[in-house]
């Protein structure tokens, strides 16, 4: 350093900038104050004496270096870009199947599997309405139907993302899959994208109706086995989207998210293990709303603080426990179903705001997801989105672009501050898990979400389209719904599913099931070793589902106004 | 305000419940996952004007079954509106099974709570009709 006084401290420096504020007001009079959604005053104009270059390496670093604010790797999207993943769930397995071939033709690299809501409420195909089946993912209820869903793609190539909660059954029919087509468990990469048994329960009531006890179990379980089982798995994948979607502001998905992350590292300790045997594998998964630089300054803090409680709080060494990797997923909820073709506007912006933010793979949404399940047309832009993003607009050429921006990093170190905060108060309430079962987050989910109603009620957020430079309905406006699937595909569905049963070997299917209620009732035993293993029985998700709820509890979504 | 089905989403129906509340209405709001027959109890037992069921991942197409089912009960005066994501080519489902009301997203408030007051006026009227 020179010793020289910093320009900004200088009187021309001064001189300059009371004549900007003064020109400023001048035309613009008192203006009402902006406010980001996370409730942080924006203001015209950054400049050095909002944010003056801070300690570099202190406080930014270099990519792949402490802090990480810049980035979790040293080459970031040059060395790889992000993976555009998909969340794809539709019909029957053969459906699935061929919309997934048809995207990977056009340079999708990351396999999703997202199964219908029959899977996600723990039941099998045959006890459920037949009217909602495969209208809102795809039907899965075996390894057979794992094997038919991903017959022909690339699992030992490119990483297989599941949607997939407690206990875990998707994945184990994976397993099951890799296993008849000879790819060892140790080869598998991919992430277990709906572990994070706590989201579901405050943001979303997405779980298989077991008991939030009997999750927490499951869940530890399932680290423990992948950790030695499929080392390059990731058993966990901690989600602030499904708070965000809730209602949660930017702020508070990210808090809550690392709130959660530091509930399940601390379940982790309990049980004896060292932190950078689990950290490793801890990834994460994040909205993106259209807030544009609110979302990038969110992905910057969340990445430094949590690299400063891995190493602070968990005491850390291995850099890989302290990378904060992650998904993320274009905001559904800002989609709307007036003027729907502007959603594919908005999901480029979102995108962005994630690219510059740092993602390591990422979901679009289709432009019709307000209108109801995403037609083929539909996906095949949202993937053109992420290619033209990449390819077209070169997004991938330069690490952390907006690094050193006065705005960004200003921004960045507030919401590091309002972040921080929400981590303080779930603190205080004892850890995530005490304040998921007294309903605290669900509360706070509940309140955002009021708060961004009342401004979109009132014309303080526009949404274009819906309270602002409306239009009549248009035919032009209107994409075509997405097909049903024919109620005859459905009944021929359920006769296949009904014989796959009768056929099983059905002593072992017996055994299997009695072993993994053993398993469930005794401390020192994996009950995911057992779930593994009745998928290869042969046994349903249903199944499965239910001799878990028996033994470990039931479970019903925790109702607060 | 309830959700039959699988679905567990209810940003929906706990921001409706409370601006009707706000509103001055009674509202007896439940959790997601509801059977079809403890809707159908809950509205007897409660004297239900209207029922709102809020589906974002297509549980609107068991509506029809909801219809029915109130309709076994005498209880064929309540109005049942649905709101969330419905898509165009289930409207016909809906309209024809009887539902008064299908509000999309992006309704405003005022709309909902007009409409809300307007069908429970209406099934008071009906049920003092067939009394």
């Amino acid at each position: 350093m020179t010793g020289q006084p910093k320009f900004e401290e200088s009187a021309e420096y001064a001189k300059a900038r009371r004549q900007w504020e003064a020109d400023y007001k001048q035309q613009l009079g008192d203006e009402e104050p902006r406010r980001n959604r996370s409730g942080i005053e924006i203001k015209p104009l950054y400049g050095p004496s909002d944010w003056d270059g801070g300690q570099y390496l202190r406080d930014l670093g270099f990519p792949g270096q402490s802090p990480t604010t810049r980035g979790i790797h040293a080459t970031m999207h040059r060395g790889r870009p992000w993976s555009p993943r998909l969340v794809v769930g539709l019909d029957l397995p053969t459906d699935y199947n061929a919309r997934m071939r048809q995207l990977y033709e056009i340079g999708l690299t990351g396999l999703y599997v997202a199964p219908c809501n029959s899977h996600m409420r723990g039941f099998d195909p045959d006890e459920v309405e037949p009217e909602l089946l495969g209208t809102c993912g795809t039907v899965i209820a075996s390894a057979e139907d794992m094997r038919i869903c991903l017959a022909g793609l690339p699992i030992d190539e490119h990483s297989v993302s599941l949607g997939c909660s407690a206990p875990y059954t998707l994945s184990a029919f994976l397993f099951a899959t890799a296993k008849s087509r000879g790819i060892p468990w140790r080869n598998l990469a991919g992430t277990t994208n709906q572990s994070d048994y706590l989201s579901h329960y405050t943001a979303l009531h997405m779980f298989f109706r077991i008991a939030l006890s009997g999750q927490r179990r499951l869940m530890l379980d399932h680290i423990e086995w992948m950790k030695q089982k499929a080392p390059r798995w990731n058993s966990l994948s901690i989600v602030g989207q499904h708070m965000q979607q809730a209602g949660a502001t930017p702020a508070e998905a990210m808090g809550l998210t690392i709130s959660s992350a530091i509930q399940y590292a601390n379940d982790m300790l309990e049980r004896g293990h060292e932190p950078d045997w689990f950290l490793p594998r801890f990834s994460y998964f994040f909205d993106i709303s259209i807030s544009f630089f609110e979302e990038i300054a969110k992905f910057r803090a969340g990445r430094r603080i949590w690299e400063r409680i891995a190493g602070e709080r968990f005491g850390a060494k291995d850099p890989r426990s302290r990378r904060f990797r992650f998904h993320a997923q274009t905001s559904g909820v800002d989609l709307t179903r007036q003027q729907p073709y502007n959603n594919i506007a908005r999901v480029a912006v979102q995108a962005m705001a994630g690219i510059f933010g740092g993602l390591q793979s990422l979901h679009t949404d289709a432009f019709d997801e307000a209108l109801g399940s995403p037609t083929a047309t539909a996906a095949r832009i949202s993937v053109a989105t992420q290619n033209i993003l990449r390819d077209e607009a070169h997004l991938d050429d330069v690490i952390d672009p907006l690094g050193g921006s006065y705005y960004v990093e200003t921004l960045t170190d507030q919401m590091e501050a309002e972040i921080e905060s929400v981590i303080a108060k779930i603190d205080d309430c004892g850890g995530m898990y005490r304040a998921a079962e007294t309903g605290v987050v669900q509360d706070m989910l509940g309140r955002s979400a009021g708060r961004w109603q009342d401004m979109v009620e009132n014309g303080d957020q526009v949404v274009v389209g819906v309270n602002a430079h409306c239009t009549g309905d248009d035919p032009i406006d209107r994409p075509p719904a997405k097909e049903h699937l024919a109620a005859s595909r459905v009944e021929q569905y359920l006769a296949e599913f009904s014989a796959y049963k009768r056929d099983r070997d059905q002593t072992a299917v017996g055994r299997a099931l009695d072993t993994l209620a053993r398993a469930c009732n005794s401390e020192n035993e994996n009950t995911y070793e057992q779930i593994v293993n009745c998928a290869l029985a042969g046994v349903t998700h249903g199944e499965i589902c239910g001799r878990v709820r028996r033994e470990l509890g039931v479970g019903e979504p925790l109702i607060v106004p | 305000m309830t959700k039959i089905g699988l679905d567990g989403h209810d940003r929906g129906s706990r921001l409706v419940a409370n601006f009707l509340r706000d509103a001055g209405m009674e509202v007896v709001s439940t959790g997601p996952w509801q059977k079809i027959s403890d809707v159908v109890g809950l509205a007897e037992t409660q004297a239900i004007d209207v029922i709102g069921i809020s589906s974002l991942a297509s549980d609107h197409r068991i509506v029809p079954k909801l219809m029915a089912a109130l309709v076994a009960r005498g209880l064929g005066h309540i109005a049942v509106v649905v709101g969330g994501i419905v898509p165009d080519n289930d409207l016909d489902l809906l309209h024809d099974a009887g539902v008064s009301q299908v509000f999309h997203p992006g309704t405003s408030r005022e709309e909902i709570v007009g409409k809300m007051q307007q069908l429970a006026a209406d099934a008071q009227m009906s049920e003092l009709g067939t009394l």
